[in-house]
């Protein structure tokens, strides 16, 4: 195994790892300042923070010697014998040299900067940078540059370490972004006519060290510092991206990816990003109403939510009397945990009801970047995992075109459609067309008992008997299965709103479960009884699991 | 610590001597004190009849104001530092885009409960600007909890009564402009 010296100290690196000096010392527990080195990108070796002392130790003599000269850390490899000096006088007096040099031609605006708080510059500095400023420019604001319909940057802040350019280069493939002129008068630019105008473009953002790119939507919105940050799943699409989301006061006020090398690496698309709007609408039903009673008078009450636990069940119980019988669309929406009680207290009603996975959403066609990022068609987070928990009721795994059917002619007298699905192409629900249209809807005349469950208000929901509210995707708890089969939990985020019970929360009472409802009870449970979700049965680590390893390892 | 611990050190309490036996010594001496504030000057005034002297109305915390720049708006640059600071959490400030050219954000609205704030000082000390200041206003009443609650123009309006009795911090003072 080649080993590396850090400050000192040895660790020991894989035979065929390829790490360059600074991964090679966090190994160690050493933290090397960096601006413009990231993971995911090219190796430039600009921004001059990363310099360390590098040597090598000679594997026969065990002499070591040393480079005369500081060495980007970014740009050289971990070796076999490597020497790494991270604290020695020399690297720190370089280190406070090039913040002086940054902080030259910076507006040290940090109070009205929403960097301010999670910003490099002011760590670095804090860390390694030196109390006095011997060229004392008098402060200035920063110029602001509208560079597209997500981001505005503020030129001065810039400190050039081009990870923008290169991202929407290496990863984006679109290359809006460029350098004009050089030296001290170099800026960050587009050329004009070419805004930044991609899918990606908001992981610009996040990639910045300073506060010279800013989200439009995020910008003066709130300081980070009141932010509370969740790990979380984005749900815009089967993808499954791992994301943070960050609240304060159960309002979300944006969503950050998550690095998880598995599903979504450093990256998440703006679709994701800016898919958290439609929870706070003003339009989203919050009230659980029986729209019409057991006879079919219309009611339109509010009902309480521990009333209803009770009355859903004799209604349904009512309408598959006498050789009725029972639909349910599990909502693609839902978690694994959620979908395996929906398809349990279905079962408890009427042991035949048909069991089938709720409407699909599809937008368009899956879409990859150069980077080895790719947007999913598929508008839900959770088929798959449905398609599991379904399968170990009923293997035939009945669709939504089959429900439909059975609806129509009359074979299921009662349906329970769950739905949550969120606005399509993240418009405001006032314009998005809704999920189902009304000659879809139409075909639920014949039913006795119309259960439905979704954010906003649809032609189905016109006809709904029961019309509950939905939680959101951060108000979920559970688990939710990707495309690629890629299992990950989360935790909900922020709080419902009042007056609205999770799908969880609703289907663990109507189980006559006791205490609060616990996602990890039921994972346990869903994934005893069927054998493609076996590995759920372990508690999940923060990136999540793949089913087939486990799927594998049984057959 | 336990009493028997041994770095506790227990003491006797003294026996009473013949003044304190006597009694009366004590009484006399108590009515001293009383004697002496009966003709002493008087420290308390009939609020509201009578207005306190405050000492420096620099150093005053009294009622907040939010300070206006040289062409009249609104100093404060919307950078949550006071409500950062606030530790008894009353000021809510919604930031927004700046009308200006010269200036990036400004409060579309700026609130401070006044009856949930402890007059602690720390929003001024926060400030980056010196937007946000105590005035030497003392008297705070209100009919309900809503109007206790001061909007952006009620703060500013507080700054257009005080300007004059307690001018700005300048910039030789250490102000900005």
């Amino acid at each position: 195994m080649p080993t590396v010296i850090v400050d000192g100290r040895e660790i020991e690196i894989g035979t065929d790892e390829r790490l360059n000096c600074i991964e090679a010392a966090r190994r160690a527990g050493a933290e090397i300042p960096h601006y413009c080195w990231h993971p995911g990108l090219s190796v430039v070796a600009s921004c001059r923070m990363c310099l360390i002392e590098v040597g090598s130790r000679d594997a026969e003599t065990g002499k070591t010697s040393m480079v005369p000269k500081l060495v980007p850390a970014c740009q050289t490899p971990a070796k076999d014998g490597t020497v790494i000096v991270t604290e020695s006088s020399k690297v720190k007096e370089s280190r406070a040299r090039v913040e002086e040099a940054l902080l030259i031609d910076h507006p040290v605006d940090c109070p009205i900067c929403d960097k301010a708080g999670e910003c490099r510059l002011q760590d670095y500095h804090f860390e390694h940078g030196q109390a006095q400023r011997r060229a004392d420019i008098h402060p200035f604001t920063s110029r602001k540059r509208d560079v597209g319909p997500t981001v505005s940057l503020f030129v001065d802040r810039c400190i050039m370490c081009t990870r923008c350019v290169r991202f929407t280069r290496e990863v984006a493939g679109t290359g809006e972004l460029m350098v004009s002129s050089r030296g001290s008068k170099e800026e960050i630019d587009i050329f004009p006519g070419y805004p930044l105008d991609n899918k990606l473009s908001g992981n610009v953002v996040d990639l910045c060290p300073v506060g010279a790119l800013g989200d439009k939507d995020f910008l003066y919105q709130q300081r980070v510092w009141f932010l509370k940050r969740e790990d979380g799943v984005c749900g815009g699409c089967s993808a499954g991206c791992s994301i943070h989301t960050e609240h304060n006061q159960d309002t979300i006020y944006r969503l950050k990816p998550r690095e998880n090398q598995h599903v979504n690496k450093w990256w998440i698309c703006d679709e994701g990003r800016y898919g958290w709007h439609h929870l706070h609408d003003p339009s989203r039903l919050v009230e659980p109403k029986r729209q019409r009673d057991g006879k079919g008078n219309a009611a339109a009450e509010p009902v309480e939510w521990a009333d209803i636990i009770g009355l859903l069940r004799s209604d349904l119980a009512a309408a598959t009397a006498n050789g009725g019988r029972l639909a349910v669309a599990v909502s693609p929406m839902l978690t694994v945990e959620e979908a395996w009680m929906l398809c349990s207290v279905a079962r408890s009603i009427d042991p035949q009801a048909m069991l089938a996975v709720g409407f699909v959403p599809t937008s368009g066609e899956d879409e990859s970047f150069p980077g080895g990022f790719t947007i999913r068609s598929e508008k839900c987070p959770n088929r798959v995992g449905v398609e599991h928990v379904i399968a170990g009721f009923d293997p035939t795994v009945p669709r939504w075109e089959t429900l439909l059917d059975a609806v129509e002619s009359g074979s299921c007298t009662a349906a329970w459609i769950s739905a949550a699905y969120p606005p399509a192409g993240n418009r405001p629900p006032s314009e998005a067309a809704s999920w189902i249209d009304e000659a879809t809807a139409a075909r639920f005349e014949k039913l006795r008992c119309l259960i439905v469950q979704d954010l906003f208000t649809s032609p189905l929901a016109d006809r709904a008997d029961w019309l509950l509210p939905a939680a959101g995707f951060a108000e979920r708890s559970g688990t939710w299965v990707n495309h690629a089969q890629w299992a990950q939990s989360f935790e909900r985020a922020i709080r419902a709103p009042s007056g609205v019970w999770p799908e969880g929360r609703l289907l663990w009472n109507m189980l006559g479960r006791h205490r609060l409802y616990d996602p990890a009870v039921i994972r346990r449970e869903a994934a005893a009884t069927s054998s493609a979700l076996a590995a759920l049965a372990e508690d999940l680590p923060p990136i999540g699991i793949d089913l087939r390893l486990q799927q594998l390892a049984t057959s | 610590m336990k009493p028997t611990d041994s770095s506790v050190r227990w003491i006797e309490e003294r026996p009473l001597g013949l003044t304190e036996r006597l009694y009366l010594p004590l009484v006399l001496q108590g009515l001293t004190t009383t004697a002496r504030h009966l003709v002493s000057k008087k420290v308390t005034v009939s609020f509201p009849e009578e207005r306190p002297a405050v000492g420096n109305p620099l150093i005053y915390r009294g009622v907040h104001r939010l300070n206006r720049d040289h062409d009249g708006r609104v100093k404060c640059v919307a950078c949550f530092l006071c409500a950062t600071a606030c530790p008894a959490h009353c000021i809510d400030i919604v930031a927004t885009e700046s009308p200006w050219p010269d200036r990036e954000k400004y409060p579309e609205s700026f609130q401070i409960d006044e009856l949930r704030c402890i007059f602690c000082g720390m929003c001024e000390e926060a400030c980056p600007v010196d937007a946000i200041e105590l005035t030497s206003l003392l008297d705070l009443t209100g009919k309900s909890r809503e109007e206790m609650i001061f909007d952006k123009e009620k703060l500013l309006s507080v700054y257009d009564m005080t300007k004059d009795a307690e001018p700005m911090k300048s910039e030789s003072m250490g102000g900005t402009l």
